[in-house]
């Protein structure tokens, strides 16, 4: 009983979780960063999971819009829905020049590109004035929606969460929808598809814009969340870490990049109380290191991921209620 | 002073000069991948990993050991090896048969362990190495001084690359290697033992980026992040030549080397980007690279 409506019941238990979640010990910024990054994850999966293109430059679209977001909110002082808009346009736009030369290639290639692409955005973000280099973009305000003041950590909490629900469910649809359906077909046997009389290349170009764009909110949001913009979100890292969070979570479930991204940004969160306690348990003086070197752990779970559970823990769950059944 | 479209003809040369050294660390670095990719369908993430590995090994070895610049030049590529027939026997056999996507996430995963240990241990501001006394002169070439070890490092990636290339190319080994990468099953039918000749291969590679990295450590900064920013611009590199073709690998490896040099002289806030633009733009006119064939 329980797992036959298991899959229908999660999202409504999550949705649950998350509404109550600021009431019960979450403290609302992870909790936004969390919901941002999830969002980031969803938008590569709507990619990578149905579509099969593994894209290694995603940040420079998360990273870029979140650059042209801070820069309308602090330098040109627009209202705050303005700026989130125009960070998604910019996401659009690199979206659509990078989508158009990567999807001339697919598989191993793809990735190479798209890293390639993302990379000359990182260095523009490195070298360009309103960037701030180095020390990244400060102070974006939060400013007002519709009259509403975004001071609040809870208030703006719900809010990310409304636009999360809704991104996530508009997603899904996306995914649910002829267009999707083809998307998949073209994943799974791209000649036939072609045969069949789709324009595989087009399909995937827009799949690539629609990814684009979400990754470009999720950017646009977590800057004017976090107050700040830095190189980090447009570094190749963020890109491997969004493939990370979709894969432990998942590839190619609705909810796996979601919990992945929930799981990965609490441990980056914890990853100084982790440290310190194995360093006090063990008396291994190197475990404070970790804390600095989060990438290291990082790291290593990419690897055990890979080489243990490539469908991640939504899809091992899935295969594991599918063979009970 | 001669000029050349107003630029003055010296500092061309001199930046062109500078531009072969790194295309020669491009290009050992582009023939590795290629082999590896040719043999094994991996995208070999690590490379820049295993480069770092070799300038850090060198350098310890100097620091700690007292190990001078030649013993390094033979142990650290060896360790390096060592270690690329590890993370292929232990890791990257277990991925043979699935999508290859899968290999580049395991090897993108293991660059970020490597380097999170480095960094562990040596913090992320870099060490300066010098060259072996023998190679410390500075040559005067009219229009540049350049150290002595510069040519050295060009010379000894040169002969590599077309000792490697001659391997593949002329020997029975590389026959063996020629015939696995167009089929396996064949080959492994014929009575080689195609999981060694992989597990070897993997290594030779990784050898090779070590031996990159060992000779780059007198002219890059050593740190545990010298290799990452690097594999990048060699991914596009080999995206360019077309991947798992070694000539096109030696040659591009070169060629944009030296083309990255001559974009610091005209406009230099465009080096660090040409090749990603020059990527973009071969992408649109041969979408296979190069010297690629299109599968």
């Amino acid at each position: 009983m329980l797992r036959t409506r298991l899959p229908a019941v999660a999202p409504w238990a999550l949705l649950l979780l998350a509404l109550i979640a600021p009431w019960i010990g979450l403290y609302p910024v992870l909790g936004m960063r969390m919901m941002c990054f999830a969002l980031f994850a969803c938008a590569f999966n709507l990619l990578a999971g149905y579509a099969g293109l593994i894209s290694f430059g995603h940040a420079a679209l998360f990273g870029g819009a979140g650059y042209l977001t801070g820069l309308a909110l602090t330098s040109w002082g627009l209202p705050t829905p303005l700026g989130v808009f125009i960070g998604i346009c910019t996401a659009l736009a690199i979206g659509l020049v990078m989508g158009l030369l990567a999807v001339r290639r697919t598989g191993i290639y793809f990735s190479m590109i798209t890293l390639a692409l993302a990379q000359i955005v990182y260095f523009y973000c490195l070298q360009a004035n309103f960037t701030g280099g180095e020390d990244g973009l400060q102070g974006i305000p939060r400013g007002n929606l519709l009259g509403l003041p975004l001071q609040s950590d809870r208030v703006m909490y719900y809010i990310v969460l409304a636009v999360f629900v809704a991104s996530w469910w508009f997603m899904r649809r996306i995914v649910q929808s002829p267009f999707g359906q083809i998307l998949q077909a073209v994943r799974e046997n791209e000649p036939r598809a072609i045969s069949l009389g789709y324009r595989a290349s087009r399909y995937k170009l827009g799949v690539f814009v629609l990814s684009a764009g979400f990754a470009g909110l999720a950017g646009a949001m977590k800057a004017v969340v976090m107050g700040f913009e830095t190189l980090t979100d447009v570094h190749w890292s963020t890109s491997g870490l969004v493939i990370l969070m979709t894969l432990v979570g998942g590839l190619g479930t609705d909810l796996g990049p979601i919990l992945g991204a929930v799981l990965i940004t609490a441990l980056e969160e914890k990853m100084g109380a982790i440290s310190r306690f194995l360093a006090h348990v063990t008396g291994i003086d190197w475990f404070h290191q970790l804390n600095d070197s989060v990438s290291m752990v990082i790291g290593a779970i990419f690897v055990l991921c890979v080489l243990l559970f490539r469908r991640g823990i939504v899809g091992e769950l899935r295969a594991h209620f599918a063979a009970w059944k | 002073m001669t000029e050349v479209f107003g630029f003055p003809l010296p500092l061309l040369l001199g930046q062109l000069m500078l531009g072969l050294v790194n295309g020669a660390f491009y290009a050992m670095l582009s023939l590795g991948l290629a082999v590896i990719f040719g043999l094994m369908d991996v995208v070999n993430f690590a490379h820049g990993a295993f480069f770092m590995m070799g300038a850090m090994f060198t350098w310890m070895g100097g620091q700690y050991l007292h190990l001078n610049f030649w013993w390094m030049l033979l142990i650290a590529p060896l360790l390096v090896g060592l270690f690329g027939i590890g993370v292929e026997r232990f890791a990257l056999r277990r991925l043979r048969g699935i999508d290859p996507i899968y290999g580049l996430l395991l090897t993108f995963g293991l660059t970020l362990l490597i380097e999170g240990v480095f960094r562990s241990f040596f913090g992320v501001a870099g060490a300066p190495y010098n060259p072996p006394g023998s190679l410390g002169a500075t040559l005067d070439l009219g229009f540049m001084y350049l150290p002595a070890y510069y040519l050295f490092a060009v010379v000894v990636s040169l002969l590599v690359c077309i000792g490697t290339w001659m391997l593949i190319e002329r020997t029975k080994l590389g026959a063996y290697l020629r015939a696995g990468t167009e089929n396996p099953a064949l080959v492994q039918a014929f009575g080689v033992n195609f999981p060694l000749m992989v597990m070897l291969t993997f290594g030779f590679g990784s050898a090779l980026a070590g031996l990159a990295g060992v000779l780059a450590a007198p002219v890059i900064q050593v740190s545990p992040l010298m290799g990452s920013n690097l594999i990048i611009v060699v991914f596009a590199i080999v995206v360019i030549g077309g991947m798992g073709s070694v000539l096109g690998a030696i040659v591009s490896g070169l060629a944009l080397g030296m083309i990255e040099g001559l974009a610091k002289v005209i406009y230099s806030p465009i080096s660090t980007t040409v090749v990603f633009i020059l990527m973009a733009l071969v992408l649109t006119v041969r979408p296979a690279g190069l010297f690629g064939r299109e599968k």
